[in-house]
């Protein structure tokens, strides 16, 4: 039986509801809108509906889990691969200096691994005023089990109200096994995180149905708060050389049982730019006809400086890996210059491009749904379009 | 083998269409399919039990019309389905799915390997696998795209997984839960054997009164710790199409090639 509860008095049978439901659970019938079991209580209906008519049961706890007061101060986890920082540990700095301004605390930054000391005086000149620094060699690469343990131990102790990773694969796997562990709400993807003026609450907006609908989520009864964040949503901060900040050294504690996966190996993707964090993508599609088209693509990436995406369709047909798909079941991307060579626009690769900055688009379909969300356009052939404007930046970018 | 394979039903989004006049999407008789990257996972548990023998239940949370996902994954080869569906269950976040799944599972008895998929492609979180993981206490190998080595019998298993730098190869111990993504294998049709095998099987239902040692308060909407508190459409883009036409290409592509630089995003 649907949660969702129906005012039949003051429905007026307009039908917003039914359009505003993503799940097809809504639907008119005698001009009263009706809910059937495909309700999810998601709520995409209550703000379609002009005279409030529906409700969905607010049952919450009455009263926090824990201490709410006890909690104090935002954290960041900042991300290393082989050493090297991840920039949406650097981007998430940049925003959580500012959370923690607006909540008037200080700014943590979690740096576990092995040799990364560097990366302490990094996150400091980003902003942060403390370094919680774990280095411990079953830390050396990144495993589940080692650094969630660390980090619930570390959050149990000093307690912070407000928690940042990045939406990575790595991020990812990390976020889940934290929040579940310690029973607290994880917002995953977010591409917008502000403070409520009124209650002091982190707001964190993500979007859901393929970027088709957008919700704010709260977590309002449990601590820490803790989001993860997309690929190049927040700025990169500028570092300061001047900027204090204190190193608290902590010693890893994990037992030998927590371990029960050893990386074997790292493959990676030769020549190629990590797609999630590129600022540029040049993509090919079904009209790139094959394996060796993707060639005139990666020419013109190599010029601009960018990584190869692709459709599904280009993958499905095996003419380029599955590492490179962008789209609904690839991934979500957000570059500063996206340039579809030969995609149509389906709406399953939109999800995962539509907020790029700069959107070209290259079909020899005057009608492809792709020109619809794109800034400039050129319908042609792109392998005489694609060459060309290969030629064109060549002399222009690299005199 | 014991493999559990959790699965998710989700509006059909294949089935969206655009509608031209008012650029929203027209949900009308919109279907309702196995979570896309399920699939796989799905597949993925078949391949092992027909290599290592065993067997495949798969299990579901979702409203009741979610046992007709069930039934397509007996139609595949499953052996057994569970529908979890419960008034009680209803507004789950993540944190509460994984709960109830994972008490599902521990009252299914002993497993080996547990399979989900990456993530759901409407709430397109991927944390209810990391999740349940925790919550049973196993190993997690989270965006699994082959299985490398399955040795049961020392419990051990060797995956490679997609990263965002490339793919990484790891050893882990059993139990273990995967999350995979899609190309790990094809995912194989129905076949007429098994669907009528699923007409006939009875797919139980548990609701939370089924699950040894639930807490009441950490179940759906009132055990979520996260609340939506506000749902609106994403901004539109904003400019016009700038489409350039010119006499040649080399005029196309320069004028393009100018305007792009303009952006001064290079």
């Amino acid at each position: 039986m649907p949660l969702l509860e129906i005012d039949k008095d003051k429905c007026i049978g307009c039908g917003g509801c039914v359009d505003a439901c993503p799940l097809g659970a809504l639907s008119l019938v005698d001009d009263l809108a009706v809910v059937n079991d495909k309700c999810t209580a998601c709520g995409a209906c209550l703000l379609a509906c002009p005279v409030h008519a529906l409700n969905l049961p607010q049952a919450r706890p009455l009263e926090a889990t824990v201490n709410l007061a006890a909690y104090s101060g935002v954290w960041v986890w900042m991300e290393q691969f082989h050493g090297r920082t991840g920039n949406i540990s650097i981007e998430m700095l940049g925003q959580g200096r500012k959370l923690a301004d607006r909540r008037k605390v200080a700014l943590t930054a979690c740096v576990l691994g092995h040799n990364v000391e560097h990366i302490t005086k990094e996150a400091i000149s980003f902003g942060a005023d403390r370094v919680f620094w774990v280095d411990d060699e079953s830390l050396s690469a990144y495993t589940t089990a080692p650094y969630a343990g660390t980090l619930i131990s570390l959050i149990r102790q000093y307690k912070p109200e407000i928690f940042l990773l990045g939406a990575s694969a790595r991020g990812r796997d990390l976020a889940g096994s934290v929040a579940s562990v310690l029973y607290t709400g994880l917002t995953a993807d977010c591409t917008g995180l502000d403070i409520d003026p009124e209650n002091g609450l982190l707001l964190q907006t993500r979007p859901a149905f393929g970027g088709n609908i957008m919700a704010t989520i709260i977590c309002a009864n449990h601590r820490p708060q803790m989001a993860t964040v997309r690929y190049r949503v927040f700025e990169m901060p500028v570092a300061d050389s001047q900027h204090q900040g204190q190193v608290i050294p902590i010693k890893a504690a994990i037992m030998a049982d927590q371990i029960t996966v050893h990386v074997i190996d790292s493959i990676l993707e030769k020549d190629e730019i990590n797609l999630a964090d590129a600022r540029i993508i040049v993509s090919g599609g079904r009209g790139v006809g094959g394996p060796s088209g993707f060639d005139t693509i990666r020419k013109l990436a190599e010029v601009l400086g960018g990584a190869v995406g692709s459709s599904r369709q280009a993958v499905d047909a095996g003419w380029i890996s599955y590492a490179h798909q962008i789209g609904q079941t690839g991934r979500t991307v957000r570059p500063d210059l996206y340039i579809a060579c030969g995609i149509s626009g389906q709406i399953q690769h939109l999800a995962g491009m539509k907020t790029s900055k700069v959107i070209v688009a290259i079909n020899k379909d005057p009608d492809a749904p792709i020109f619809n969300i794109a800034n400039y356009g050129i319908v042609g052939d792109l392998f005489q379009i694609v060459p060309s404007l290969t030629e064109q930046f060549k002399n222009k970018l690299h005199k | 083998m014991n493999i559990v394979v959790c699965i998710k039903q989700v509006p059909g989004i294949a089935d969206v269409k655009i509608n031209p006049e008012t650029n929203t999407l027209i949900r009308e008789g919109v279907s309702s399919i196995i979570n896309p990257f399920d699939m796989y996972a799905i597949e993925e548990g078949l391949r092992i039990k027909e290599k290592l023998g065993g067997k495949v239940t798969v299990i579901s949370l979702g409203p009741p019309q979610a046992i007709n996902a069930l039934k397509e994954a007996v139609g595949m080869g499953a052996d057994e389905a569970i529908q979890l569906s419960d008034r009680a269950f209803a507004g789950s976040d993540s944190w509460a799915t994984a709960y109830t799944l994972a008490l599902a599972i521990k009252k299914l008895g002993e497993f080996d390997i547990i399979l989900c998929g990456r993530q759901a492609i409407d709430g397109d979180t991927g944390q209810v696998g990391p999740g349940i993981a925790s919550q049973l206490g196993i190993t997690q190998l989270t965006y699994v795209f082959k299985i490398i080595k399955l040795e049961p019998e020392i419990n051990a298993i060797t995956v490679e997984r997609l990263l965002e730098e490339g793919r990484e190869i790891v050893a882990a111990r059993l139990p273990a839960l995967l999350s995979v993504v899609k190309d790990i294998n094809q995912p194989r049709a129905t076949t007429l054997f098994h669907i009528r095998r699923a007409a006939q099987l009875q797919i139980p239902t548990w609701t939370a009164a089924d699950l040894p040692g639930v807490d009441l308060f950490k179940l759906g909407l009132k055990g979520s710790p996260t609340q939506v508190i506000k749902i609106f459409s994403p901004p539109k883009r904003v400019g016009v199409l700038d489409l350039i036409q010119a006499d040649s290409v080399e005029q196309s592509a320069a004028i393009l090639s100018d305007k792009i630089i303009a952006e001064k995003i290079l």
